[in-house]
């Protein structure tokens, strides 16, 4: 996200929704951090969990503004993240036409005709890297190369300064995972817009 | 051994933020037992406490929490507490105890949906009156209303200020919402962030008084170990702080701790204005409610309404004086909070029956939305 104009509002509001104990929140920090520290914009992130420690429905919601930011809630998100069907559930009627979506592919199915969405198997991968619990990181990967929410260094500074001692460079494998599965993508997308068909790079 | 003040810039929730503001105010003991949504209050302190030389301390419960930050105050630290609902009323009893004594602390109170268990992971403001008045008998109370991190970790070294000042226990009256909401948080530099202590005794210590007040009304505060002869009870008792069950003695003493309070209003009692220069209709709000209220001022004034905020950051001394003067250039009052009508009451108070007060409120466990604070502006100037 760019500044421009000083009074102009800029407004983005991101939805990172999913089960308790798949780091939702932690990602909902690293993109707040992100955008807060990395890109000097304002940015607040609220959180909601039930008495559950795990397993329970489990949201962060994150405003990223170039103003300061006075009311704290989303109803309706530009970018809404998806990590559990229920969650899905829980706001697809809620989108805008242009909201963006991003789902764990293996975790959501999205409605029949239910629109545009950017699908990654992020648990799949995290299985792959050997940390499961990384899924998060990897969707922050994705998010951060779709959407263009927050710069990729302020994403990779921020998850450096969040993630536990030790694991930072993990993390930040991680975060390319899923960087670079969104450019792809995005690429692909591309190409076949201008024309081309065929193999994706 | 590790700093106090984190100087820079951090991304924080307004529990850890309180916890950093703490530790910047010079505080040395937290006693505690764990709630949510506190308990990240005392999660911070228990890692950062023993970091730089001061003690954390997980009691049995909450009364026993309250009555230690009473005891570490009068071994001569600066001590707190952080609880919700149940732990806050299990506290009232030991929050007079240090009103009586008065005894600098201060106590969080992060507050969630009641009353009992209630909803324990959801936000409100319904202990605004217990903060007042949950505690027996007649007292004054200092209680400040944080609306972000931000404002927290200052209000935080406020508070702590205002309680070695006054020598009296301070509330913060924080909530779920500004408790697990994360924003960035500048600290600044240790040299840059003011602190009070509480005034040292002076003078011969077999006759010293620990309840003889100073020129501003306050008496000057010994720590135990220092050598200074008192006595210090919870029953009624003189200057000495030996007890004396007469009622002259209770009209003494009534007069010192209410007074000291009384007197200062202008010194502790701090409000906000917004918009509210050629408004016709005030919003009166606090804490997270008072964010909902700034987005809803905006919107109302993008529909031609003449629309103010009157932000209250101290609640308790209540700003009676503030609320008086605008009653007399507004039209109606607006007073908005996550409660079914608290300081709506103390609002309808000191406008006296001049113009009308109305409430948005809630019954708990969410935010209030600027549309329901809209619609009521909008039917205040059709009406």
């Amino acid at each position: 996200m760019s500044r421009k104009q000083e009074n102009e509002n800029i407004k983005k509001e991101v939805i990172i929704t999913g089960f308790g104990g798949q780091g939702i929140v932690l990602a909902g920090s690293i993109l707040g951090k992100a955008a807060a520290l990395g890109d000097h914009l304002e940015s607040t992130l609220v959180q909601s969990y039930g008495p559950e420690s795990r397993g329970g429905a489990c949201s962060a919601q994150v405003v990223i503004s170039n103003l300061p930011i006075h009311y704290p809630y989303i109803r309706t998100p530009d970018i809404l993240v998806c990590m559990s069907q229920s969650a899905y559930e829980k706001y697809a009627d809620q989108l805008k036409p242009d909201t963006l979506l991003l789902i764990d592919q293996d975790l959501v199915r999205p409605m029949p005709g239910c629109g545009d969405y950017y699908a990654i198997p992020a648990t799949r991968i995290a299985e792959e890297l050997g940390r499961k619990m990384m899924a998060n990181i990897i969707m922050i990967g994705f998010v951060t190369s779709i959407s263009k929410i927050v710069s990729e260094e302020a994403a990779r500074n921020s998850i450096r300064d969040s993630v536990p001692k030790g694991t930072e460079e993990a993390n930040i494998k991680a975060f390319r995972k899923g960087f670079e599965y969104g450019l792809a993508i995005l690429k692909g997308r591309e190409k076949k817009a201008s024309g081309h068909t065929g193999a994706i790079a | 051994m590790k700093q106090a003040v984190l100087t820079g810039e951090h991304f924080l929730t307004g529990d850890v933020a309180c916890a950093e503001g703490a530790l910047a105010a010079g505080c040395l003991f937290f006693g505690g037992y764990p709630i949510t949504p506190a308990t990240e209050i005392a999660e911070r302190m228990s890692e950062r406490l023993p970091e730089i030389g001061g003690t954390f301390i997980q009691m049995e419960d909450e009364i026993a929490a309250m009555a230690s930050i009473l005891g570490a105050s009068w071994a001569g630290k600066k001590t707190m507490t952080a609880t919700s609902g149940p732990g806050f009323s299990l506290m009232m009893e030991n929050i007079g105890l240090g009103i009586v004594t008065e005894t600098p602390c201060v106590v969080v109170n992060v507050q969630r949906a009641g009353p009992s268990t209630g909803l324990p992971t959801q936000g409100a403001q319904a202990d605004m009156m217990q903060a007042r008045w949950g505690s027996h008998g007649h007292y004054e109370i200092i209680a400040l209303a944080p609306a972000s991190p931000q404002e927290i970790f200052y209000q935080t070294i406020e508070a702590f200020n205002l309680s070695e000042k006054y020598r009296i226990p301070v509330l913060i009256m924080s909530d779920e919402i500004v408790g697990h909401m994360s924003e960035r948080v500048s600290i600044p530099a240790e040299k840059d962030i003011v602190t009070v202590s509480r005034t040292a005794p002076k003078g011969r210590k077999d006759r010293f008084k620990p309840f003889q007040p100073g020129p501003n009304g306050v008496a000057p505060m010994p720590a135990a170990g220092q050598g200074y002869n008192v006595h210090i009870t919870g029953l009624t008792h003189d200057e000495k702080g030996y007890p004396v069950m007469t009622v002259e003695a209770q009209e003494e003493m009534m007069a010192r701790i209410t007074g000291k309070i009384r007197r200062n209003l202008d010194d502790i009692i701090r409000t906000e204005s917004y918009r509210l220069e050629d408004a016709e209709i005030a919003v009166i709000s606090y804490g997270v409610s008072s964010r909902t209220s700034l987005a809803a001022v905006d919107e109302a004034r993008n529909l031609g309404i003449k629309a103010g905020l009157l932000r209250l950051i101290t609640v308790w001394p209540f700003p009676e004086e503030q609320i008086r003067q605008l009653a007399r250039r507004v039209k109606k009052m607006i007073t908005v909070e996550i409660n079914l009508g608290q300081i709506c009451l103390e609002v309808q108070r000191c406008a006296g029956g001049r113009i009308p007060v109305t409430l948005v409120g809630h019954a708990g466990g969410t935010i209030i939305s600027p549309e329901r604070v809209v619609a009521e502006l909008k039917e205040a100037v059709s009406s």
